[in-house]
């Protein structure tokens, strides 16, 4: 099975461990993940904030790159989400990729049939499920079946974890006075829950959460759970 | 042959009169109206989601009420054609009316012949929509809000901030203050027990329900094949106007119909449950043109497009005149619980206003509230009849109109994300610039992130950090290997 | 004729043809959800249903005459049931002639029949049919009694539909007059009838 790791653009630039992580999970597998470094972004920001024709190039170009794969996997819940609900719509020739494009625990949980991948990981965490993970690709309990495995971890349940942070893409700079008031909210149900470690499935929401997190000083990191998975306890 | 005619957008209170984000301000900094907004849509939550999750068929009733909803909208013209012949057979009489000021008109002549100077009501959203109080008081006409909410809105000089419960952004205390200062017969000791205040309102009313010669209600469904007319409630307010005045005038968007009796079999198991979270509400009226001997012998129907028109010929957007008000979409939404259903400008706050009021009047006019949502999709999962409002949104930021440097911005960035070559360069630019920085401020603070920066990332940095670069991308993390 | 004015029907049904010039594709509604209730005891759970919206349920038309020693001045449609006031000493009013709003809001009480009951949803439903009465009569006096007949409970929502004469007016009641619009905490009483009492009769019942 060919597999292409599809990284996304706020992945490649700010959170490489994340990919690193990722492509770590599925060697240790013993899977084969290419990385074809023709991509670039989804165009989910342009698309979700009004300039569909600005996005298009970029979902032409995700075809381009990746239709010849039998799987994509993509560290994030909103970016794959994109391809998948988006793509059809916008690209009817996406719609075949579309289908084949993974976010990492559908991959390892639907398709590869794993939930133990070997991970150890000794701290104190709490999940946030992310929006569009959530709703709009129906992970359900993927990501906390694939944490439950992880040699060491402690697992604490998040209050109100299904209420969105606030993030939004472009909503947290064109309404920062609700994004930052949804914002608090999830910051102190994550500080209510005494972990140690916040993980999502989306860098984006983690960046927005993990930013807050730190401004208050709490002490709690923000990972991809990718990177738990890949036992980066670090 | 005739030109064809253009569907029309409408007016009214459908418009922002300040962009959502400056509206939500004062609201977001509200502690107490914050509380009441928490604490009242987490009651709701827990209701609704008790009794969904009893019905085992919800999502086939969803399914059904979705594909009718689709149905009418598609033979919308046949089907009003089919309703006014059957209630002015049944012997009310039909008016139509092309927008607010029309609609209002109506009301007010059909008042008047009716020898009236008061109108009581039923809660109704399409004469907040038409602002019909205001067109009657401006006529000489005094209109009583019925509807427990409604009074205390009323009462308050405030205008309604959620679809069902309009008094949402006010507690107990604050209701019980607006009583004692506005109602002259109130007991002097009031509590601010529910059950007080509830009971206060019935006295207050009680002498004006058996006296009043005209009400004005809407509709929560019209059915075409039998001309029946829906209103569901809970206080008995709403039986009281529809059954004991001579005269009664019903105010119905155009997209309230049902092709059949039957579909009825739909509606009613799915907007109680997602609406006020019961099984079934306390009262639902249903009446048919005029029953001799038996309430308002004198029945008129207003069938009011203001805008829907506008809705209808937008495919992608079309489903928003599916909505059968039930709110559930406010009660979860996370922008509406923390700014208030006023910042939203029009009477349709909440998930549903941010996509219908700018079909309504056109996007332009509305250009803030398809932005005014995360996207987070919760609106989506509950609502009863299944409108894709997240779709819908994004489908309406493609009209708005761009502020000119957020377009630059995206342009580039665009430009520079279509080609692999250039974003691969963006990237080797970005990290070599942001690197260094990054690592000063890792020496300096033991973090990787920066805690100010100007407009318009002081947007981001006002509340949160923002991380930077690391000292390599992934691509290159790859290709040293 | 130039200058016509076209009348508001005519614009906006024009207006809505030009509105769904893309011609949408005809729907075919699903209609999987159950019609027919499969629940054994449907009395069970209408007693169950109206217990839990504050409604005051009896058993047996035996538990009238002790219900009705309560009240003084009672309401009823021109054609109730004579034994339903068997033994009963109170003051009559029979609503022929109709009895003026007024007149009903100084009764104590009024009884009737009804025309179906859903188990499901706690839901008795007038529709001005025998022993039902006009709409005014069931809604001004604070506390309405009505006989519930075994034979007219159904399970479910649609199968009531399908017993109700559409052009009838209809008024369908889930318990007392209440509210949610305070805190949305539902409180019951409010212009309705305050107290709600239902007297199952019949086998099963």
């Amino acid at each position: 099975m060919r597999i292409a790791l599809f990284i996304t653009c706020v992945n490649d630039l700010a959170y490489p461990g994340t990919g690193i992580a990722v492509t770590r999970i599925l060697r240790r597998l013993g899977h084969t993940v290419e990385f074809p470094d023709r991509q670039t972004c989804c165009g989910q920001m342009h698309a979700n904030t009004g300039y569909r024709a600005e996005a298009m190039p970029m979902v032409r170009n995700y075809v381009d790159v990746f239709d010849g794969y039998d799987a994509v996997v993509a560290p994030s819940g909103s970016c794959t989400a994109m391809i998948r609900d988006q793509y059809p719509r916008l690209h009817p020739p996406a719609t075949s990729v579309a289908a084949r494009t993974y976010e990492l625990s559908e991959l390892l949980v639907d398709v590869l049939g794993v939930t133990d991948v070997g991970a150890e990981f000794p701290e104190t965490v709490t999940y946030h499920p992310t929006c569009h993970g959530l709703r709009m690709l129906r992970l359900g309990d993927r990501p906390l079946t694939l944490l439950r495995q992880v040699r060491g971890i402690t697992l604490v349940e998040l209050g109100d974890a299904e209420e969105c942070c606030g993030f939004g893409g472009t909503f947290a700079l064109k309404n920062p006075d609700v994004s930052t008031a949804m914002l608090t909210d999830k910051c102190a149900r994550v500080r209510d829950t005494g972990a140690r470690v916040l993980a999502a499935a989306d860098n984006s929401c983690l960046a927005h959460i993990g930013g807050g997190l730190d401004r208050h000083r709490s002490g709690v990191r923000a990972m991809h759970y990718a990177e738990i998975l890949a036992g980066a306890s670090s | 042959m005739s030109q064809p005619v253009a569907p029309a957008t409408g007016s009214g209170r459908i418009r922002t009169p300040l962009p959502f984000p400056t509206a939500a301000k004062p609201a977001v900094a509200d502690p107490q109206l914050r509380a009441n907004l928490h604490r009242a849509t987490r009651t709701i939550r827990a209701k609704r989601a008790r009794v969904v999750d009893e019905v085992p068929d919800w999502e086939a009733l969803r399914d059904a009420g979705s594909a009718i909803k689709a149905d009418v909208q598609r033979r919308l013209p046949e089907l009003l054609e089919q309703f006014e012949a059957s209630v002015t057979a049944a012997g009310a009489t039909v008016h139509w009316a092309r927008d607010a000021a029309e609609a209002c008109r109506i009301v007010v002549a059909l008042t008047r012949a009716a020898g009236a100077d008061e109108v009581v009501k039923v809660k109704s959203m399409a004469t907040q929509e038409i602002e019909l109080n205001e067109a009657l008081e401006a006529a000489g006409i005094a209109a009583y809000e019925t509807d427990l909410a409604e009074l205390i809105v009323q009462l308050g000089e405030d205008t309604p901030s959620h679809i069902l419960v309009p008094a949402i952004h006010y507690n107990r205390a604050q209701i019980r203050e607006i009583f004692q200062r506005r109602m002259p017969d109130v007991p002097a000791d009031l509590s601010d027990e529910p059950a007080a205040l509830a009971e206060a309102a019935r006295a207050h009313l009680r002498r004006r329900f058996l006296s009043a010669r005209v009400a004005v209600s809407g509709a929560n469904f019209a059915v075409a094949d039998t001309g029946t007319l829906v209103v569901v409630e809970s206080e008995g307010n709403g039986r009281m106007c529809l059954t004991l005045p001579e005269t009664l005038i019903s105010v119905v968007g155009v997209e309230k119909l049902l092709p059949t009796f039957t579909d009825l079999e739909v509606f009613l198991q799915l907007l109680p449950r997602s609406s006020t979270g019961e099984r079934m509400n306390p009262y639902t009226s249903m009446w048919t043109g005029v029953t001799p001997g038996d309430g308002p012998q004198d029945v008129h129907v207003v069938l009011v497009d203001n805008g829907r028109s506008a809705v209808l010929a937008d495919p992608v957007g079309r489903p928003a005149l599916s909505c059968i008000r039930c709110s559930a979409c406010l009660n979860v939404c996370p922008v509406y619980e923390r700014a208030g259903g006023h910042a939203y400008g029009s009477v349709y706050p909440g998930p549903i206003g941010a996509i219908l009021s700018p079909q309504l009047t056109g996007v332009a006019d509305n250009a803030s509230l398809p932005y005014a949502s995360t996207l987070c999709g919760a609106c989506y999962d509950v609502c009863p009849v299944k409108i894709n409002i997240p779709e819908i949104l994004v489908h309406l930021r493609q009209q708005a109109p761009h502020p000119p440097a957020e377009r630059a911005a995206m342009g580039v960035l665009s430009w520079v994300m279509r080609s692999p070559r250039r974003w691969a360069a963006a990237l080797r630019l970005a990290r070599a610039g942001a690197g260094p920085l990054g690592a000063y401020r890792m020496r300096r603070t033991g973090a990787r992130t920066l805690r100010r920066l100007p407009w318009p990332g002081s947007a981001w940095t006002r509340s949160r950090d923002l991380p930077l670069p690391g000292p390599q991308t992934f691509r290159e993390w790859w290709g040293k290997q | 004729m130039v200058g016509e004015a076209v009348s508001a029907r005519d614009e906006i049904l024009a207006r809505l043809r030009t509105a769904l010039a893309d011609s949408p594709p005809p729907v075919q509604v699903p209609r999987r959800y159950r019609r027919v209730d499969d629940r054994p005891d449907l009395i069970a759970t209408l007693v169950d249903r109206l217990e839990d919206y504050r409604a005051v349920v009896h058993h047996g038309i035996d538990a009238l005459p002790r219900l009705l020693s309560e009240v003084d001045r009672l309401a009823v449609p021109a054609d109730l049931p004579a034994d339903w006031l068997t033994g009963y000493a109170g003051q009559v009013h029979r609503d022929a002639p109709a009895l003026s709003p007024a007149v009903l809001d100084d009764l104590d009480a009024v009884l009737t029949g009804c025309a179906v009951a859903i188990a499901d949803t706690g839901t008795i439903i007038l529709d001005a049919g025998p022993t039902q009465g006009r709409r005014a009569l069931t809604l001004v006096p604070d506390r309405h009694i009505c006989v519930v007949r075994a034979d007219q409970v159904v399970g479910l929502l649609p199968e009531a539909l399908t017993r109700l004469n559409p052009r009838a007016p209809q008024t369908w009641i889930s318990g007392p007059s209440a509210t949610s619009d305070i805190e949305l905490n539902r409180v019951e009483g409010v212009h309705g009838p305050r107290r709600l009492e239902v007297v199952l009769v019949g086998s099963g019942a």
